[in-house]
Order: structure tokens, then sequence, then C-alpha cells
């Protein structure tokens, strides 16, 4: 057990130690991430200020006003930045392709495991160099942000559904990670999955409610959304946060959140074990 | 007798050598082609789903549903430009200079920076590119206004001015990878800087709105660059009004100082390369 434990703390270091090589890119990437809300800021201004003028008798959209709706997007970044897995699946289907992948199968160390302490360890990098931002951020919006009843701060909510919150994010974020490496493992088929994640990440940035909070969609599209689980990368967490999904309904949704991890671990597994069967690696 | 290359001569090969790639791969070719448009189409899905909720982006702004449709038909028609010549090759740059096949590049007799922009060319735009043409017709379709033949050929020269404003904002950012070492987010970074752009320049108002559009107009021009020909046909401007005027030539200077700038950008980074190779 302690040997277990030592050989994953190693690689958790191995990978901090990677991540940190190219710090400026690294520092320029985790910057520029708070670019789009600027526009989404004046973006949803205007539409609000057109719909002000065109309802004055309802000027709120689905239910969000504008400043909620910011707060959305706000939100939204912080489920992104637990639930972005980029290059993970290129990644692997790059490894596929150019026989690294062997490795895993001759070393006793799990491809997916090791993926994951590499994915943690970027996002503990990536939130110890954003939480400055991030928090700059956050403290200059936090007008935007609605009072809750019984918030433990303006702006907040509860305890429970801060706990809630917190489960729906790292579950945000293991579900995407299973989700991108079963995209890339499928190159132990095809080789080339580029095109595939380009699907993924239009469905992902679409219906997540990346680009804009589900519920602006009309029937049946709200409903067929809701029922894929992209929704629970960007959407559902937000929406725990600013308390548009409570009680019973919260409950259900992270189970179901729970629920996907479960169904993508398997399809992950038995995706890798099938791909490593058809596997054929030449050359030394 | 000139002894140099035929600039346009090279350029026609690239764009053969490319197709020809491209059209090896049809498949991939046209997962790609496929895949570029449906991003078009959701954007456009994603804009009809806010024009539910509102006639006007921005009250009395003038940017109407159509209106709107045709800023964004120009948005599609420059992106697509600069994303079929310049993009792949922009990060192309960003690995060569990681890896040191720059070198190869610094030995051709031909303009480096010719080389490295237009080397590889992304036939798969031309997908967005006609979906841009088509959204135009139907919103032209459905404005009171139908552009002259002036207009017209000023919205094309404006368009060119948007791509070489877009193209000399990516080649600079692409040359700074020499300093940084490496620079993978020249993606998400272009990305980010273009989306202010998306837009029309009437939605950044207020205390926090005017100092962005002064940014973007006057430092980092990317606003003007969709901007201005987006109006030669959304919302006209009386070409005999002199103040009319000021934006379009402004947008003239921008161009060529972009221009300007960023070729002193590439030449000043290639004095910083050190080749990785050896």
């Amino acid at each position: 057990m302690i040997a277990r434990v030592s050989t994953w703390w190693m690689l958790l270091r191995i990978s901090l130690a990677e991540r940190l090589v190219y710090r400026g890119d690294f520092a320029l990437g985790t910057l520029m991430r708070f670019l789009p809300i600027v526009t989404q800021v004046f973006l949803w201004g205007a539409v609000f200020s057109g719909r002000a003028a065109l309802k004055p008798e309802d000027p709120d959209i689905a239910g969000y006003t504008y400043k909620t709706m910011i707060a959305y997007y706000l939100m939204t970044m912080i489920s992104r930045a637990f639930s972005s897995m980029s290059g993970l699946a290129s990644g692997i289907a790059g490894d596929i392709r150019d026989g690294t992948v062997k490795k895993y199968l001759i070393q006793p160390i799990d491809m997916l495991g090791f993926l994951l302490l590499g994915r943690v360890a970027h996002k503990l990098v990536y939130y110890l160099v954003a939480v400055g931002p991030f928090a700059l951020v956050f403290y200059l919006c936090r007008g935007f942000f609605p009072v809750q009843a019984g918030g433990i701060w303006p702006g907040w909510p509860d305890g429970r559904t801060l706990l809630a919150y917190i489960a729906s994010l790292v579950m945000a974020f293991l579900l995407a990670y299973l989700l991108e490496a079963t995209i890339g493992m499928i190159g132990f088929w095809f080789l080339e999955v580029n095109s595939l994640l380009f699907v993924y990440m239009l469905l992902s940035f679409f219906f997540s409610g990346h680009m804009f909070p589900i519920d602006l969609l009309p029937g049946i599209w709200g409903d067929l959304v809701r029922l894929m689980p992209l929704q629970y990368l960007a959407y559902f967490p937000a929406a725990v946060f600013l308390g548009k999904v409570s009680g019973p309904e919260l409950i259900w949704g992270l189970w179901f959140q729970f629920g996907w991890i479960v169904f993508f671990l398997v399809v992950a597994r038995v995706t890798f074990h099938a791909g490593v069967r058809r596997y054929s690696g030449y050359g030394g | 007798m000139s002894t140099g290359p035929s600039y346009f001569r090279v350029l026609l090969t690239f764009l053969r050598n490319s197709l020809v790639r491209d059209m090896t791969f049809r498949a991939d070719f046209l997962i790609n082609t496929i895949a570029a448009t449906s991003w078009v189409v959701m954007t456009f899905g994603f804009y009809l789903l806010v024009f539910r909720y509102t006639a006007m982006l921005g009250a009395g702004s003038g940017w109407g549903r159509y209106e709107f449709f045709l800023f964004l038909a120009t948005t599609l028609l420059i992106n697509s430009l600069v994303r079929g010549l310049f993009l792949a090759n922009a990060v192309e740059f960003s690995e060569q200079v990681r890896t040191g096949a720059l070198d190869f590049a610094l030995l051709k007799p031909i303009d480096t920076q010719f080389l490295v922009s237009l080397g590889r060319i992304e036939w798969a735009a031309v997908g967005p590119f006609a979906c841009g043409l088509l959204l135009m017709g139907y919103s032209l379709c459905h404005v009171e206004y139908m552009p002259g033949p002036v207009q017209v050929i000023l919205y094309v020269f404006y368009v060119l001015c948007g791509v070489a404003i877009y193209y000399s904002l990516m080649i600079a950012m692409a040359a700074t990878s020499i300093w940084l070492g490496r620079n993978r987010t020249l993606l998400d970074f272009w990305f980010y800087i273009t989306n202010f752009a998306r837009y029309p320049m009437e939605i950044y108002s207020g205390p926090y709105g005017r100092p962005l559009r002064h940014l973007f107009t006057f430092f980092i021009p990317v606003l003007i660059a969709v901007n201005v020909p987006a109006r030669l046909l959304a919302k006209p401007f009386d070409l005999q009004s002199p103040a009319a005027w000021q934006l379009p030539l402004f947008a003239i200077l921008a161009t060529v100082l972009s221009l300007v700038a960023s070729r002193w950008v590439f030449n000043r980074s290639l004095l910083s390369y050190r080749s990785a190779s050896s």
C-alpha cells in the first residue's frame, strides 16, 4: 500500500515538474481564459437592453436577469476549469499512433490511472496559477451574484448547496476525463481522432452550457440536451451554485452525474481492454 | 533580369500542393469541412436563439436580426480566409521554432515570412466561407437596402483589409514563440482576441466598454477589421458625408500600420532564433 502511494506521489511530482517546464506558455494560457467573459458581459448587456426595449414588462430571459446571466458565465468558467481536458484525447491517440502506448503494456502502470494523475497535476498547477486572477475577477464581479436565502456570504449559497457544488465540480472533472480518454482510445481503431474530437468539442461547447445556459433552449431541444451527460460539465455545477437547481432535483442531478461517471468508467475500461487486444506494435 | 522567385507562382504552387494533399485524404478533408461548417451552423443557431428573446442587439443600436446576420456573414468570410490561409501555418511556425525545423525555412531563397505564412493552406475553410456567402445572400433578401456596385467594391476591399489586420496580429503572436520557447496557446489566444471583433462595436459602451472599444480600435485594431466592411452592407453610410469616412479611412491606416508592425516583430524575433536541431 505504502509502495503504491509512493509510486503515485512520484508520478504526481513528475507530472507537476513537466507542467512547469513551459511556464510562460502556461501563464499566458491561464490569463487568456478570462478574456471571453468580457465579451459576454457586453453581448448580454446589449441583448438585455434590447429585450427591455422590446418587452419592458418582462425584461428577464428564461428566468435570468442580466446580472444572473453574467454570474452564470462566471461560474461556468470555474466549471470549465475543472472539466476542460485540453490535449488529453489527442495525446492518447497520438501515443497509440506512434507506439508510445506500448510503455503502458510492458510497465506495471495503468494508463488511465497514470494519465489521471497527470491531469490532476495539470489542474493543481493551473489552480495555483489561476487562483489569484480568479479571486480578483470574482471580487470585481461580486455585484453580479444574487443574494441567496441562507447563503454563508452575500452572493454565496448555503453550506449544503456549497458542498453539493464542490461535489458536482469534482465529478465534472472525472466525467470529462473519462469522456475524453474514451474518445482518445478510439484511436486504437481509427488512429486519427481529431475530427471526432472536434465534433465532441463542438457539441460540448454548445450543449454543456458553456456558450449559453441550456434553460434558453426551447421545448424538445432543451429536453434532449438535458438527457445528455454534457450538461454536467458546465451547466449543472453553475446552476447548483446559483440556486437554479435545488431540493430533490439537485439530489437527482448529483446521482445522474455520478451514474454517468460510472458508465464512462466502464466504457473507458472496456475500450482500453478491447483496444489493447487489437493493438499491434512494430519495431524497437 | 530578376533572379528572385515569382511569389505569385509560389503561392499557386502552395495552393495546388495543399489541395493535392487534402484530396489525398479525401475522407479527412470531408470530415474537416463538415466539422468547420457545423461550427458555423451551431453559432448561427445560438444567434437565432438570442433573437428569440430580443429584436435588437442593444436598444436603438440598429443591429436587428438581419443586420447582425450580415455582420456575422462578414465575420465568417474574414475568419475563414484567415483560418484557411494562415492559421495552420502560424501554429506550425510555433512548432518549427521549438523543434528547430525553422532552419529549413531560413535556408530557402525566398522571404521567410511569406514561406512560413502560406506554406500550408487549409481548403476545408471553403465550407465556412460558403456559409458566409449564403448567410449574406439570405440576410440581404431581408433588409430594406440593397448595396450598389461602389459598396460591393468597397466591401471586398475592406474585407481584405480585415484579413490583413487579423493576419498581422496572428503572425506577430506566432513570432513570440521564438522568445517564449513554445506558444501552444496561440490558437486560444487568437480565438480570444478576435472574439472581441465578433460583435458590433456599439455593444462596447458605458464607462468600461468605451476604453475597450478604443483599445480594440486604435491599438489592436481587430474591431474595425469586421465592423467597417459589415457596416457597408448592414448600416450603410452616406458616401458624400466626410464624417462618415473617418472610420473607413482609419481602417486603411490601421491595415498598413498592422502589416508594418507585424513585419518588424517577425524580423526582430528571427534575430533571437537559435536553432534547436543541432
